[in-house]
């Protein structure tokens, strides 16, 4: 995972969330953020704004930290970025 | 000296067609009416099945201006209403319109008719909506309309407490009737929420399945939403009596609370208090309950807390608790939701039937409950809950009774 991903997914983390930019990190759990699972859908949804991407719905109820998030989103945009290729 | 209430008339628009006759033999026979919704263009949601009504032609049941005046969910309403009160065989003079109630349960109102009002401003970049928007979307359309149509001039309103609302408005109007503040009620709910701009909020929760709604299933994956209207004429029983009424079933009792603890997730003190009060209100002990129709939305959360809830108000007899969810063949309509529940519970009382939970495929020990799994079963019941639990918090469950001839 770059740095640069890391930030961007800890940043809309954040915004959606309204609090400290720097209290989120990549081992942090949901939990620990307060992140209940109405926040959880907000975020998801901010997500697939920032990276123009479908989160399903069965890979994002697993989701628990915000590593996981990450990988995710890392993993979406290989697939997109491998679709864009073929295309 | 409070009365007691009796349901003299039933009226139902569903999945399964637009009499109650549709309605319940489709229960009983165990079918669910989930289909692919027509009402949206296909993908355009994430998710393509809904409890749309099938073949509802407004013009089989107003004429051209009447339809006009009307959104889809307060026609739902009229024509739900208009078969209740047809089965009751009451005839509503003005002296009598004048002692009866109308309290409808509504979460959206007419929210077609509020989309339209937007997709002409925003996407064809027209300059205004059509006049009527107001008159056809405000949630007390459906209310109204019934009101126009009998004369009705008592207390009308409508009760919107999400998935709550037509258990809300029954339990008032049944309590308008126990008390003898009014002599007849017109009482239910009404809800068409098939229009995109509604539908991509569902989808953006996350909370709708992909495929069917499977409650208390372990592989369940989220409710399937509905649409509809029922409607149940209410008056006391002596006044049935006396005019020799068909009696259908009886309303016994009503409770409610609020968990005051989170908009969406549900709690199962909150539920299982809501579950004591209606108990308490019809006098009952736990024992006498023999079939609970459940809130039993198809989602995660829902059907564990629900199942948590049930244990704690029924202990022991649990065990020989009948539990179903008729969601899984009709879907949940949100404001109509207790309102063709009630129906069904009335329903399987009288019939002496329990309505399966459909599409039942894998027992999930956080919800150990008989869940009637797919199959009818022959049961008599004497007294049955009806439980809803709405976002925010706001629970209401009904208390129903079978009736016997005295």
């Amino acid at each position: 995972m770059s740095e640069e991903l890391i930030a961007r997914v800890t940043g809309v983390i954040a915004k959606t969330q309204k609090i400290p930019p720097e209290s989120v990190t990549i081992d942090k759990t949901f939990e620990e953020l307060k992140i209940d699972s109405l926040d959880g859908i907000n975020i998801l949804f901010a997500l697939e704004g920032e990276f123009d991407v479908d989160i399903p719905d069965e890979a994002a109820r697993a989701i628990r930290t915000v590593r996981e998030m990450t990988e995710g989103i890392e993993k979406l945009l290989a697939a997109k970025a491998e679709a864009q290729s073929q295309a | 000296m409070n009365n007691r209430v009796v349901v003299t008339g039933i009226g139902t628009v569903s999945a399964f067609g637009n009499t109650f006759c549709d309605f319940w033999t489709g229960l009983a026979e165990g079918r669910s009416a989930i289909r692919a919704m027509k009402l949206v263009p296909p993908g355009s949601v994430r998710f393509p099945n809904g409890g749309e009504v099938p073949d509802f032609h407004a013009s089989s049941y107003f004429d051209e201006k009447e339809a006009m005046m009307l959104d889809r969910f307060a026609q739902f309403a009229s024509v739900a209403a208009r078969e209740a009160v047809q089965s009751s065989g009451i005839e509503f003079i003005p002296e009598l319109g004048e002692r009866t109630a109308i309290i409808l349960g509504s979460s959206g109102g007419g929210k077609t008719t509020e989309d339209e009002g937007f997709h002409s401003l925003y996407a064809l970049s027209q300059p205004r909506v059509s006049p009527l928007t107001i008159a056809r979307a405000m949630s007390n359309a459906g209310a109204s309309r019934i009101s126009f149509e009998y004369g009705i001039t008592g207390p009308v309103y409508t009760i919107s407490t999400a998935c709550s609302s037509a258990n809300h408005a029954i339990g008032q109007a049944f309590r308008m009737v126990r008390s003898g503040e009014v002599e007849v009620a017109i009482t239910g709910g009404s809800e068409a929420p098939f229009t995109l701009g509604f539908l991509k909020a569902w989808e953006a929760m996350r909370v709708v399945s992909p495929d069917t709604c499977r409650p208390f299933s372990r592989d369940r994956r989220g409710l399937i939403l509905g649409e509809g209207a029922g409607i149940l004429i209410l008056e006391p029983m002596d006044r049935a009596l006396a005019r020799g009424a068909s009696i259908l079933g009886e309303v016994a009792g009503f409770g409610m609370s609020s968990d005051a603890f989170h908009i969406t997730q549900p709690s199962p003190v909150g539920a299982a208090r809501a579950m004591r009060a209606a108990l308490a209100d019809a006098s009952i002990h736990a024992e006498a309950v023999g079939y609970v129709n459940a809130h039993g939305t198809g989602t995660t959360a829902n059907d564990s807390t629900e199942t948590e809830a049930i244990r704690s108000v029924f202990g022991e007899h649990t065990e020989k608790l009948l539990v179903s969810s008729t969601k899984s063949m009709h879907g949940h309509a949100l404001g109509a939701a207790g309102a063709l529940e009630a129906a069904a519970t009335i329903g399987a009382l009288r019939a002496g039937i329990i309505p399966p939970t459909a599409n039942f495929n894998e027992p999930d020990p956080a919800c150990d409950l008989d869940v009637v799994p797919n199959l009818p079963r022959a049961a008599e019941v004497q007294w049955a809950l009806s439980n809803s639990f709405a976002f925010g918090g706001l629970n209401a469950v009904l208390v129903f009774r079978k009736w016997l001839e005295p």
